[in-house]
């Protein structure tokens, strides 16, 4: 209480600028006329008297201060003034003050670049209320060896009536052909429960969301659209609630539009870009009878009671779990092991690029530091320069604390005005920022400059002034005052120690960037070996185009209900295709067989004559191609054969495996002949024909993923992908197509064009970003250091001027000068060298996640980068050895 | 700069400003209210040279004590009929000046029982 009353007292004189001295004034004066008086009673002369009183009464001065510290707060009121007096040094000395500012503006700018990228991925992925109770429902079979096998409904429905959770939702992606606007499209949708919206919490800008309690069994003909859908596709008509829309020929309604800002979360960059919503009950066509034994459902969110943490749902859920295997041992084998999983949604979509992100964080905190101690470098140089000033001013009567504030104050300014000139730097490169950031980035949020990213580079600005202004400020506060004025008129006299903490300094400098270098040296190393990676098949020349059959709700009125009538189709979509302008060869496959698509197309595996241990067998990559696809790709045949025009609907099943198949089921076997099964209801077995070698069409990073291809005219597939080789025309091949197709089929939707090189570099995005980030981190760490090497060097140099031109006056040579120098330069860089591979043999093995077809320790790239860094640090030292081996003998003595 | 006393000079007016408040409270106490002369005056009879050399130290301590509402002060007419600040105790004042005193008491009995400790008390 009586703290805060003297505190709010003196903070309302201090915003008034109060400062009554009148009233002390008049006291003081009283108290000498009284303590006068009383003088010249006990017989004093009245000046004695007089002399005495002012004597008894102390220092003026000191006692006005304290009176003036007691009045205001000398704590802010100093600040301000050590504020005013930096300004006014920077101002007169412009150079350093915009190579400091600039350095730090580079060093806070790229941090908080960074961080504004983590802040919206990793930080705050989910923009949706309360986001810590959503989670993500995953079933494994750990038994069998397959994660995230997908949900039955009835276990859906036993989630959400266990209690753990408010609402459990179902979480499907795909696409769906809408049709009745200008253009037949295709829209990412996502078939998803009643509930949905319910689970994250979202609302609609113009209608209404889905009602969480729909009981619907099959599809309730409503959908929720997106607000990029609603502008687009329908011009933003206020009127679009009630307006019916066919999806894959199937009339719906439309019920609401979702706000702007509304992005759905997902695994995939296509589940996050959903436009469309529909609700279904899971229970009737067009899914599967929802039996237990079922997975179809391919993933589950749900949002879990309040106040309940993840590990104490996770606990309950294990105990639903384990009284759901004892109900249902039939559909549970003891072998297939079952659990469900809770995961975070937060973290289900941050997923994989996590160490990316942190690997840049960190990359670019060592930026930040290797400016500071560039900074801190430049201020001790100055220091050096202002011995005198601070000697004097301690001299005059300066607490040593009070010197130690004032430069603590200056270091935090400059380091303040860095962060602003970083983020403005940043607001101007912002779109080229976002542009360098690949879309395979998961995040919802846009990235911004928000409060909490101008809240970091206010912490980092502060921690970064603090950082550099420290040594400096400490220096000055262990100033030998009486040789600093002794040796008057030298405005350098650096002591040995001062020289000493320099040195540290650089070698740190050298230790960062050595680091930096090191893990952009193997990310680069990763990067090559993927780029020229033999990748099994010639993405050269190949174009590829979406289509997309619908699946209407009545299979009755699917026109492409069989294989064969799909057959029909496709064979007339290859007849056109490959007749069109610059096309050799054409082909069509499912969407699976598009290479690197980062779908999801694993299915079960039988093998005949094989015990499948328990009911659940392992997974496989499997897709469906027309015969052509093969040699369009140009993935060569080992053994057996490929598909011929033989292998049509009505022939028997067969299938075209890869070689990491064979060796994987039939090691040592012939596998020609062998007989498979891709679900386990199915009556007839797939006979495997053929035999190809091995190609990346599924990760780049792995060759040996086993696969399986059947024939497109026996195992037909609604997502279709027609190939093209040829002298292409990239831009008119999409029209081209289009026309072809909707020639055959007005109704369908022709969309997706890429071709496979860019495929192919669009799966190298995300660790170009890094590479190219860390790179560009790695140089900037190497300018600096070699800044502060040259700094460095020419302070020692100007130091030892005097001492050189005595060796040389005694008959050193230039060379053996310039060898002194240059010495001292690679000192430096060795003991830099020293600490940083340690500190990169450290990072390199965190980072072991990132790295392909290296070891965190190759042996080149720790070595280039060592000779590297040691060439640039004995360059930047070469400038001041030259000016070295130029002093007058005679001069730099008789300056002395 | 700002305020120009050495470390040391600050260290020692810490530890008088402390003891030196109480004896301001309870000389307003016992002789109620007085002007800066006054106080200053009875402080040094009681406390011998504690103010001998820096009397004026004591009115940084009061305004701090009026700061805190400790204190109230006021113009008015000095024995000799010049302008003088008086300053008198207020309420606030009187309950620190008791916890204060109780805290001191406290502290000095503890103090004095162990300076009255012999080795043998000890064993």
């Amino acid at each position: 209480m009586r703290f805060l009353r003297r505190f709010l007292t003196r903070l309302k004189n201090f915003a008034a600028g109060r400062q009554d001295y009148r009233r002390l004034q008049q006291e003081m004066e009283e108290h000498l006329a009284l303590q006068t008086e009383e003088n010249l009673r006990a017989g004093m002369t009245p000046a004695e008297a007089h002399r005495q009183a002012v004597l008894k009464f102390g220092a003026v001065a000191a006692i006005r201060e304290g009176y003036h510290a007691e009045q205001g707060l000398p704590f802010i009121e100093n600040l301000l003034q050590d504020s005013r007096f930096t300004l006014r040094m920077l101002a007169k000395s412009p150079g350093f003050a915009t190579i400091a500012i600039l350095t730090m503006a580079l060093g806070i700018g790229a941090t908080t670049a960074i961080f504004s990228v983590v802040d919206a991925t990793l930080l705050h992925p989910l923009s949706y209320p309360q986001p810590e109770q959503l989670v993500r429902i995953v079933d494994d079979l750990p038994g069998v060896g397959a994660q995230d096998v997908g949900l039955s409904v009835p276990e859906w429905k036993d989630f959400q009536r266990s209690g753990i959770f408010q609402y459990v939702s179902v979480d499907g992606s795909g696409s769906v052909n809408l049709t009745g606007s200008s253009q037949p499209a295709r829209i990412a949708f996502k078939p998803v429960a009643p509930n949905y919206f319910a689970v994250l919490g979202a609302k609609a800008q113009l209608g209404r969301v889905f009602d969480p309690n729909d009981q619907t069994p099959g599809f309730n003909l409503e959908v929720v659209i997106s607000d990029g859908l609603w502008k687009r596709a329908f011009g933003g008509d206020p009127h679009i609630l009630g307006r019916s829309l066919r999806l894959d020929n199937d009339a719906y309604r439309v019920v609401g539009v979702m706000p702007a800002s509304f992005r759905d979360q997902g695994r995939t960059t296509e589940e996050r870009n959903t436009e469309l919503w529909a609700a279904a009950g899971f229970a009737a066509a067009p899914t599967p009878p929802p039996v237990r034994n079922l997975r179809f459902v391919p993933g589950a969110i749900a949002r879990m009671m309040p106040g309940l943490t993840i590990e104490a749902a996770q606990s309950r859920l294990d105990g639903l779990v384990a009284s759901l295997q004892k109900q249902y041992a039939a559909d549970y084998p003891p072998e297939s092991a079952w659990r469900v999983r809770l995961v975070p949604l937060k973290e289900s979509l941050v997923g994989n690029v996590r160490q990316s992100l942190l690997l840049l964080l960190g990359a670019v905190g060592l930026v930040l530091l290797i400016a500071c101690v560039n900074v801190a470098n430049l201020l001790l140089a100055r220091a050096s320069a202002r011995g005198r000033e601070m000697a004097v001013r301690q001299a005059l009567g300066a607490a040593r604390s009070r010197l130690v504030r004032q430069l603590l104050t200056e270091s935090l300014l400059l380091s303040l005005l860095g962060g602003l000139a970083g983020l403005a730097i940043l607001f101007c490169t912002k779109g080229l920022l976002l542009r360098m950031v690949p879309d395979s980035l998961p995040r919802l949020n846009d990235i911004t400059i928000d409060w909490s990213v101008l809240l970091f580079v206010l912490g980092a600005s502060i921690l970064a002034g603090a950082i550099f202004g420290l040594a400096p400020a400490l220096q000055a506060g262990r100033l030998d005052l009486t040789q600093k004025l002794k040796a008057e008129g030298r405005s350098t006299t650096g002591s040995g120690e001062q020289a000493r903490t320099r040195r540290v300094l650089v070698v740190t400098e050298f230790a960062l960037s050595l680091v930096l270098m090191i893990a952009a040296g193997l990310l680069l190393r990763s990067f090559w070996d993927l780029f020229k990676v033999q990748l099994g098949f010639d993405p050269q020349n190949v174009m590829a185009v979406r289509t997309w059959l619908p699946v209407p709700n009545d299979p009755t009125t699917d026109i492409y209900g069989t294989p064969a009538q799909e057959a029909t189709f496709i064979r007339e979509v290859i007849r056109r295709s490959a007749a069109l302008p610059g096309v050799q060869e054409a082909a069509v496959g499912s969407l699976a067989s598009v290479p690197l698509n980062h779908g999801r197309n694993m299915g079960p595996l039988i093998l005949e004559g094989r015990d499948v241990r328990g009911g659940d067998p392992p997974l496989v990559e499997a897709s469906s191609v027309t015969p052509e696809y093969f040699h369009l790709v140009g993935i060569p045949l080992l053994h057996g054969r490929l598909f011929n025009g033989q292998d049509s609907e009505n022939a028997p099943q067969v299938a075209v495996i890869n070689d990491a198949f064979a060796r994987t089921y039939w090691p040592n076997e012939n596998p020609l002949g062998k007989r498979v099964k891709l679900n386990p209801a199915a009556t007839s077995w797939i006979t495997v024909v053929g035999v190809i070698a091995d190609a990346r069409t599924e990760s780049l990073e792995n060759a040996g993923i086993p696969q399986l291809y059947r024939c497109l005219y026996q195992r037909q597939d609604k997502e279709l992908a027609i190939f093209m080789r040829g002298r292409l025309d990239q831009a008119r091949i999409p029209e081209e197509v289009r026309e072809q197709v909707q020639s055959v089929n007005p109704e369908l939707p022709v969309f997706g064009a890429m071709t496979l090189p860019g495929v192919v570099s669009g799966a190298l995005s995300q660790r170009r970003f890094s590479m190219e980030m860390v790179l560009l981190f790695a140089v900037t760490a190497l300018l600096l250091a070699g800044i502060g090497v040259y700094g460095t060097i020419s302070y020692l140099v100007s130091e030892r001027t005097h001492e050189i031109g005595i060796r040389l006056a005694l008959g050193a040579t230039r060379g053996k000068i310039m060898q002194m120098i240059l010495r001292q330069g690679l000192e430096l860089a060795i003991a830099g060298a020293a600490v940083g591979l340690v500190g990169a043999l450290i990072v390199s093995h965190l980072m072991a996640g990132l790295l392909y077809g290296v070891t965190p320790t190759d042996p080149l790239t720790f070595v280039g980068v060592t000779f590297v860094l040691t060439s640039v640090a004995l360059a930047a030292s070469y400038i001041p050895a030259r000016r070295a081996t130029k002093v007058d003998p005679m001069f730099a003595l008789r300056e002395s | 700069m700002g305020n120009q006393e050495s470390d040391a000079m600050k260290r020692k007016s810490d530890v008088q400003q402390g003891t030196l408040a109480l004896m301001v409270l309870k000389t307003l106490d016992v002789l109620g209210p007085l002007h800066g002369y006054g106080i200053a005056r009875r402080i040094e009879q009681i406390s011998g040279d504690l103010l001998a050399v820096n009397q004026g130290t004591l009115y940084p301590v009061l305004l701090k004590l009026e700061q805190e509402g400790a204190i109230a002060s006021e113009w008015g007419a000095s024995e000799n009929n010049r302008r003088a600040r008086f300053y008198r105790l207020t309420r606030a004042g009187h309950k620190q000046l008791q916890n204060e005193t109780d805290d001191w008491a406290q502290t000095a009995a503890i103090i004095a029982r162990f300076f009255e400790v012999k080795a043998e008390d000890l064993s």
